[in-house]
């Protein structure tokens, strides 16, 4: 029809619903050098492009690009990992990103024309930077994919049995640990609430990812296939969160979990149902005296609640009430002030944080609409342009058809670019999210230490009873001349009793220091890691900022300038 | 800051030779009065102008919204057949009837309201403009009174519109319900068109609207985004915190500046699209004169002719009736000239109108384009400069 400057955009005029406009014909970047942007904007594109890939973030890695060639999904981002070797919790000491994502900028590179170039050009360098060092460190890269529905075998009262899902979880590593380097196997749910489980228990005062939420009631309501795979989502940046911890990575559990096909073994202080249940027919027992009613070493180094013994978890409560209200000071405290003033400060952040997650939700939001509604803006415009020059009568229609046509244009670009730009947004504002998750994890480091805390307080008010009593039936046998045969038993049984717990007791202690030495290894590791990843994301966030507006206002420069012969004499 | 905005279109300095013939008009300094419920605002219209018939290089009025209104019907009723200007529409929503944004978008349009009129060489004439310019207030009041609702037209008006009623319903009982119109093809595509076109830039003008309210609500989610950014920067504090803060901060200079750009966008875009469409109804209603025009040609022709038939059998007959039979016919036959004339004067000027109004919006649509694109680029380049201005500090924070 008319002379058009763009001429990918020809056929794209004649659109009239907003999918359309998806799939509009814009001027590519890529391909055309009719635009001001030109090869290293268009790389600086397309790395953002491939951010959308796979790659889901996650605050303990870094948020480096593969380079817009790669298309390999399975390629895990590089993970710099140089183990600490003389800290025995090997925490993993995170590398200097200011290298590797920015050259070193200098004063002009605000002022440059081609501000563009500079921008981009920086990140081109260091994306290659980063690629080069990436062979170097060891990776573990889980994908999990192809759900399968899956019948249960066992019998059922149901006809036709229950049916479950299965998921392929798929490993690829360079750790020798594993014995290969590619393996799979097929996990249920289930699995994963096990391998949690295990976790917990091994792990204790370690901050461990939280596991994805069982989803009852969503798995119920949701359409099958939504929710199998919002499901599988959710696995796959819980085990890669696993396999990012410097400690979990190595455990056995998760060796298990990753490359052990068939039913996860439950061991015994796993399943909470039966260990109840165990607790209840123990109880009468203890309270009849029957059986033991110390806690075995062995299970003091696990918490009382969720144990099997119910006697033991009412001594521990009783004693927690005593800790409240209890007019004397319990024999062991929490005296490390500067744990103390951690905590309240995690508190904070904590809530800082959830704050801060919730403003970006919304900014993302106004983000989208505003894209959204200058998309729709610019489709408006297009159907006005068609329609003055159908109906075109005189010339000054087309002329203003064409002016409408410019305008179009540029907002169903600016609009595209909003959209980008916002999809980067989220990558980016998403570890604000991440880390609300870890605070969970937090909580469960700092709430081991408070249940192991009350285990070795338990213990030491009991030992202090029994050597009381101890003490009272001494005295009272030695004034029976020749001894009193059934107290002198019952002094043997007690002393006894008194040995296993204080072999328990120093069990406890040990737990408790070694669950006290955790929590600061991580508290550090959690200072050091969210420096890190606040820092790129808002690196990452203001380069892409950035870039966006840059782009998007050469698009405006472009309409201003053909638009100039219309500008008003005043300023 | 008053421009000239002359009838010739170029523009002039305050100082251009007297011999020019110019007029140019400044509606300014809304000020609220009353009270409660008759409360309203008044302007002040400033008037320069060497035109004869106006008084004084200068004049000074005091002017409120129902004073354009009268204006405009009164320009409606004598100058068939000239898309009349636009009004700004009055206020639907109470709460905005005194908000700073409505007074001022009002002030602008109904300043351009009334340059439009004397800039329009034929309008620029009208007696009423000058009434309107320079009668003193009280007259204004009087005059405005006098037109509200059905009272706004003269007795002898009021008894046409019963005779109108009356026809149109003898009509339908005759049967003869079809309305007249013109069969040409080239006012039918207008027709077509301007019909079309308002819902075009009806569509168009929602979409500027909205987009509008998303500069806004931009701007406050960047302002508590900022907000947020600031609290956790406090709360972490060291380098990392410094660069939360830095960033916070940012953010609520371009919630600021998204603001600002809000405002403008309203000013320079979506009332320039309103107007557009305001307009686009102002030929609506041209349209609806040129029918009316168009059919009392044709009825009182049909008149005529049976009132001709009539007199020639009166004639015949040799009627003494003749003579009043002959004036009558005499009357209709001018009333039918008139008619006519009428329904030529509107067509010939539409058609003038049409190409003049074409040119106009090219020119109006022309100007909000580059706007538009200036203040978009102006807010983006605002953006970038503000973030970009944070990535040494950033950088220096990474290698620290």
């Amino acid at each position: 029809m008319m002379g058009s400057e763009n001429p990918g955009f020809e056929e794209s005029h004649l659109f009239a619903s907003r999918e359309e406009m998806e799939n509009l014909v814009l001027d590519d970047p890529l391909t055309t050098t009719t635009t001001t942007n030109n090869n290293s904007y268009s790389s600086f594109r397309s790395a953002n492009s491939s951010i959308s890939d796979a790659a889901t973030r996650h605050p303990l890695s870094p948020p480096v690009l593969s380079t817009p060639a790669e298309s390999d999904p399975l390629l895990s981002p590089p993970v710099f990992r140089n183990p600490n070797a003389s800290d025995n919790n090997s925490y993993i000491e995170p590398p200097s990103y200011a290298d590797v994502i920015f050259s070193p900028f200098d004063d002009n590179s605000a002022n440059e024309i081609n501000r563009v170039d500079s921008t981009s050009h920086d990140l081109d360098s260091s994306l290659t930077l980063s690629r080069s060092s990436s062979s170097t460190s060891d990776y573990i890269k889980i994908t999990v994919s192809n759900p399968k529905k899956e019948q249960e075998t066992t019998n059922s009262l149901v006809p036709g049995g229950n049916t479950y899902y299965t998921y392929l979880i798929t490993t690829r590593t360079n750790i020798a640990d594993f014995g290969s380097s590619e393996f799979s196997v097929r996990r249920r749910f289930r699995d994963v609430v096990t391998l949690s489980d295990r976790l917990a228990e091994s792990y204790r005062g370690y901050f461990i990812p939280p596991r994805p939420d069982k989803n009852v009631v969503e798995s119920q309501v949701m359409q099958k296939q939504e929710f199998v795979e919002q499901r599988r989502v959710a696995l796959e940046k819980y085990l890669r969160r696993l396999a990012e911890h410097p400690v979990i990575r190595q455990s056995d559990e998760l060796k298990v979990f990753l490359q052990v096909e068939g039913r996860l073994p439950l061991s015994t202080s796993t399943d909470v149902a039966s260990r109840m249940l165990d607790g209840a027919v123990k109880l009468p027992k203890q309270l009849f005296g029957e059986s033991t009613a110390v806690v075995a070493p062995h299970e003091v180094v696990q918490p009382a609640k969720g144990g099997r013994d119910l006697l033991r978890l009412f001594k521990e409560l009783r004693q927690s009430v005593a800790n409240d209200w209890g007019g004397s000071k319990p024999p062991v405290v929490e005296e490390d002030k500067v744990f103390l003033e951690k905590k309240e400060w995690i508190h904070d952040l904590e809530q800082q944080i959830s704050n801060a997650s919730q403003q970006a939700e919304s900014l993302v939001k106004a983000q989208q609409d505003m894209g959204e509604t200058m998309g729709e803006l610019g489709l408006a415009f297009i159907k006005l342009t068609k329609f003055e020059n159908e109906e075109a009568m005189y010339n000054s229609q087309r002329v203003r058809a064409a002016d409408m046509k410019c305008l179009a244009t540029a907002a169903v670009k600016a609009s595209r670019f909003y959209r980008e730009l916002n999809a980067q947004t989220v990558k980016h504002l998403d570890t604000l999210h991440e880390y609300l998750g870890l605070m969970l994890a937090v909580h469960g480091a700092f709430s081991d230490r408070s249940s192991a805390l009350l285990t070795v307080q338990t213990l030491l008010s009991e030992l202090s009873t029994l050597h009381a009593r101890a003490e009272k039936l001494e005295a009272a046998s030695s004034k029976i001349f020749g001894g009193d045969k059934s107290r002198i038993h019952k002094i043997e049984e007690l002393k006894e009793t008194i040995r296993v717990t204080e072999d328990a007791k120093n069990v406890a202690i040990r737990e408790y220091e070694r669950i006290k030495e955790n929590n600061k290894c991580e508290l550090e590791r959690l200072d050091k890691e969210r420096r890190v990843d606040f820092l790129n994301m808002l690196k990452g966030f203001v380069v892409n900022q950035v870039g966006y507006a840059e782009k998007i206002s050469d698009v405006w420069a472009k309409v201003a300038e053909e638009t100039s012969g219309y500008a008003k004499d005043s300023c | 800051m008053e421009q000239q905005r002359s009838l010739s279109g170029s523009s002039q300095s305050p100082r251009s030779p007297s011999s020019q013939p110019y007029i140019s008009v400044s509606v300014t300094d809304p000020v609220k009065l009353g009270n409660g419920v008759q409360a309203y605002i008044s302007y002040r219209v400033i008037t320069k102008t060497n035109f004869p018939e106006y008084q004084g290089p200068e004049k000074i009025v005091i002017r409120r919204y129902s004073d354009f209104i009268w204006l405009r019907d009164r320009l409606f009723e004598k100058y068939k057949g000239i898309f009349i200007p636009p009004l700004p529409e009055k206020s639907a929503v109470e709460k905005f009837r005194f908000s700073a944004e409505f007074i001022e978008m009002r002030r602008q349009a109904l300043d351009i309201f009334v340059n439009r009129i004397a800039s329009h060489n034929m309008l620029q004439q009208s007696e009423d403009l000058r009434t309107f310019l320079q009668a003193d207030e009280e007259t204004m009041e009087r005059l405005r009174s006098h037109e509200t609702g059905i009272f706004k037209k003269k007795p002898a008006d009021l008894m046409q519109i019963f005779k109108d009623v009356q026809s149109k319903v003898s009509d339908v009982v005759l049967g003869k319900e079809k309305p007249v119109e013109e069969s040409n093809p080239e006012y039918e595509k207008l027709k077509h068109y301007v019909f079309e076109l308002e819902n075009h830039l009806a569509e168009a003008q929602k979409h500027a609207y909205r987009l509008v309210k998303r500069h806004r609500e931009l701007g406050q989610s960047l302002s508590d985004f900022g907000k947020a950014a600031k609290l956790l920067g406090a709360c972490e504090g060291q380098v990392l915190g410094k660069a939360f803060s830095d960033l916070g901060a940012k953010s609520e200079v371009l919630s600021a500046k998204l603001q600002k750009e809000a405002h403008q966008l309203l000013m320079s875009f979506e009332e320039p699209l309103k107007d557009y469409v305001r307009a686009v109804q102002s030929i609506k209603a041209t349209i609806g004169e040129r029918a009316n025009a168009f059919r009392q040609q044709c009825e009182l022709a049909e008149t005529m002719k049976l009132k001709e038939i009539n007199l020639d059998k009166l004639m015949l007959t040799r009627s003494d009736r003749v003579g009043e039979a002959e004036h009558e016919y005499k009357e209709l036959k001018a009333e039918s000239e008139e008619a006519t004339r009428r329904f030529e004067t509107i067509f010939r000027l539409m058609n003038e109108e049409i190409v003049r109004f074409q040119e106009q919006k090219t020119q109006d649509m022309g100007v909000a384009f580059h706007e538009f694109a200036k203040g978009q680029a102006r807010l983006a380049n605002s953006v970038a400069d503000a973030w970009r201005s944070l990535l040494p500090k950033l950088e220096a924070c990474s290698s620290a």
